[in-house]
């Protein structure tokens, strides 16, 4: 950073990333004029691409939606803290449990949803459990746990860009004043508002003309994009460390303990498989399954996404080790400021620079653009149309009322960025935690006939009892206190997801075996018959 | 389900175990001169999930899924 503002004194830093990342977002709005051109003015091509994802896009743009930008900048800093376990707690068990997930609900939840034309993971809820009031119950639960993990995407594309573009700007942005010393940071740098601008107004005008089809089309160039940054940044970066065996060696030499996991607890290791369980309880993501054309599509997707994590994840990973073996450290020991740090301190290339840019961007708004039209295409079905009934309007009017609520759902997306909650960073394993507590529910609506109305409410229920429990005692106090937590919050070493997930399986499956069981002519409208080999 | 789907499937859960690696914890020996053997037995799990997977669409694939959605399909107003 010193180096950075330094640099800005003497006169402004090479603009050349932010021209990469211009035409990163020119051929994003190309991609939105040309999938915009593919759409077919229905409602269903709106929300759901008229079902016809092949098994390409249907991997790109799941793999893009489920990989934030946590799997580049947060991957590289969490190695950097913890050392090369990172892998182990987080990538390579979500390779196993993902796909799991993709195969035994995602291909189910396709099926029942095209059987009945669903386009929202409420509207299966309202109906597997003929009842109105789950959707309302569950309606605000999963918003508020999708609003972090957009905030999280504007804000983090603002700090990356705000932290590789200082010194661009000298005359036009000041920066901003130290909270603690009172001295100027990031001097002539692209403040956070006007990236937050620009990411959420790329990514409304590409979803805004084609809907879920378009994001579709997007995430596959910004997964190749991210995927090819990480890549590319790797085999830079060995070769400037010497190469990969001297790179590290320089790691054994100064800190062995990056080698292997002395920082990670054991059961935190495992019960951390738990979260990626979350994936199946994503509404952005049920509603990408939804686009699907055949149940065949998903093959490729559960086969190679395991795959695709250890691409990304992988380089990622031993860049991250080996800045410590190279003393890189990120400005302000912040873990998510490192990879910039590492790119800008050994390639000395503003090309490359802009690439990193790129690809994180990538990574972000490979997500946010899934979340917005999901938000949209929720307050639209279950919300509007619930209360007035979807017969008083015309496809016409549901696409103009689609488009509405999701310029809508950016517009206070942006205004929300501008003023973030503090340690916002750290919702998301929170957010992850809550999703993969309600996986019980769609698991046991899909497999148990016996699971009733009431025990689905309850799991709800205590879901977001003993969440909010946990998130106060390991998120709210420790905040309040000024008092903030070295890793993540465990419990008798565990994660406190192990705990969610296990209370809301127990009130599931206790309180449904208490309570009538459903009528089986309506439970069996929703069980896919499927023949497996005998 | 065939025998090959139930070893498809055993693979899978076969997996998930084996990626509590405790016995690596405190390693920081190096394979192929440059990773950590920790991560290479990791990176190496994912390897294996996706042959794993391959095998489970390969021999448990659920068929008559399409049939099934697109029959309620038709009957839908």
């Amino acid at each position: 950073m010193i180096a950075l503002l330094a640099q800005a004194a003497e006169g402004p830093a090479s603009r050349t990333p932010l021209i990469v990342v211009g035409v990163y977002l020119l051929v994003l709005i190309g991609l939105g004029v040309f999938s915009g051109s593919l759409f077919r003015g229905t409602s269903s091509d709106y929300f759901v691409a008229g079902r016809s994802i092949g098994p390409f896009l249907l991997l790109m743009s799941v793999f893009g939606t489920t990989m934030t930008a946590f799997a580049l900048v947060g991957s590289t800093g969490k190695a950097w803290e913890l050392g090369a376990g990172v892998y182990g707690l987080m990538a390579s068990s979500s390779g196993i449990v993902h796909s799991l997930v993709f195969f035994t609900v995602g291909i189910k939840l396709w099926a029942i949803g095209k059987r009945h034309g669903y386009h929202t993971q409420i509207e299966f809820f309202r109906a597997r459990f003929d009842s109105v009031a789950i959707g309302y119950l569950l309606f605000p639960i999963l918003v508020l746990l999708v609003i972090p993990y957009l905030l999280i995407g504007v804000l983090g594309a603002g700090a990356v860009v705000r932290g590789i573009t200082v010194g661009m700007f000298p005359d036009t942005f000041a920066g901003t004043p130290n909270p603690a010393t009172g001295a100027t940071m990031f001097a002539g740098a692209v403040p956070t508002w006007l990236t937050g601008l620009v990411v959420c107004g790329v990514v409304l005008f590409y979803i805004f003309t084609g809907g879920l089809r378009s994001a579709a089309w997007a995430n596959a160039f910004q997964t190749i994009v991210f995927m090819g940054t990480g890549v590319i940044a790797f085999f830079l970066i060995s070769d400037r460390l010497g190469g990969l065996e001297a790179a590290t060696r320089a790691v054994l030499e100064r800190s062995p303990e990056h080698m292997a996991r002395p920082n990670i607890g054991k059961l935190q290791f495992l019960t951390y498989m738990f979260v990626p369980l979350s994936v199946g309880m994503f509404p952005h993501l049920f509603q990408h399954w939804l686009t699907a054309k055949k149940a065949a599509s998903f093959k490729l997707t559960a086969v190679a996404h395991p795959i695709f994590i250890a691409v990304v994840w992988v380089p990622c990973i031993l860049i991250g080790i080996w800045a410590v073996g190279a003393e890189i450290t990120p400005p302000g020991n912040n873990p998510n400021a490192l990879l910039p740090k590492v790119v800008d301190t050994l390639l000395h290339s503003p090309f490359l620079t802009g690439l990193l840019m790129a690809g994180v961007l990538a990574a972000i708004m490979s997500s946010l653009d899934s979340q917005f039209v999901c938000l949209g295409t929720m307050f639209t079905h279950d919300v509007l149309f619930q209360w007035l009934g979807k017969e008083r309007f015309s496809d016409r009017q549901k696409v103009l009322l689609g488009r509405g609520f999701i310029v809508a759902v950016v517009a206070v997306t942006y205004v929300l960025a501008q003023f973030p909650p503090p340690k916002i960073f750290d919702l998301a394993v929170w957010c992850f935690s809550g999703f993969a507590s309600l996986f019980p529910l769609v698991f046991a609506a899909i497999y148990w006939r016996r699971v009733t109305k009431a025990g689905a409410i309850a799991s709800i229920v205590v879901t977001v009892v003993v969440w909010s429990g946990f998130f106060y005692y390991g998120m709210v106090k420790t905040t309040l206190s000024g008092v903030g937590l070295d890793g993540d919050y465990l419990i008798a070493g565990m994660m406190p997801v192990a705990f969610m997930v296990a209370a809301s399986t127990a009130a599931l499956v206790l309180v449904s075996l208490m309570t009538k069981p459903p009528a089986p002519e309506h439970v069996e409208r929703f069980m896919v018959t499927a023949r497996h080999r005998a | 389900m065939t025998t090959g789907g139930k070893c498809a499937w055993g693979f899978v859960v076969l997996l998930a175990i084996l990626h509590f690696d405790f016995w690596l914890w405190d390693s920081t020996s190096v394979v192929l001169g440059f990773l950590p053997t920790g991560l290479a037995y990791q990176a190496g799990i994912s390897v294996a999930a996706s042959i794993a997977w391959a095998l489970v669409v390969k021999l448990d694939w659920p068929e008559g899924v399409e049939e099934w959605a697109a029959a309620g399909e038709e009957e839908r107003p």
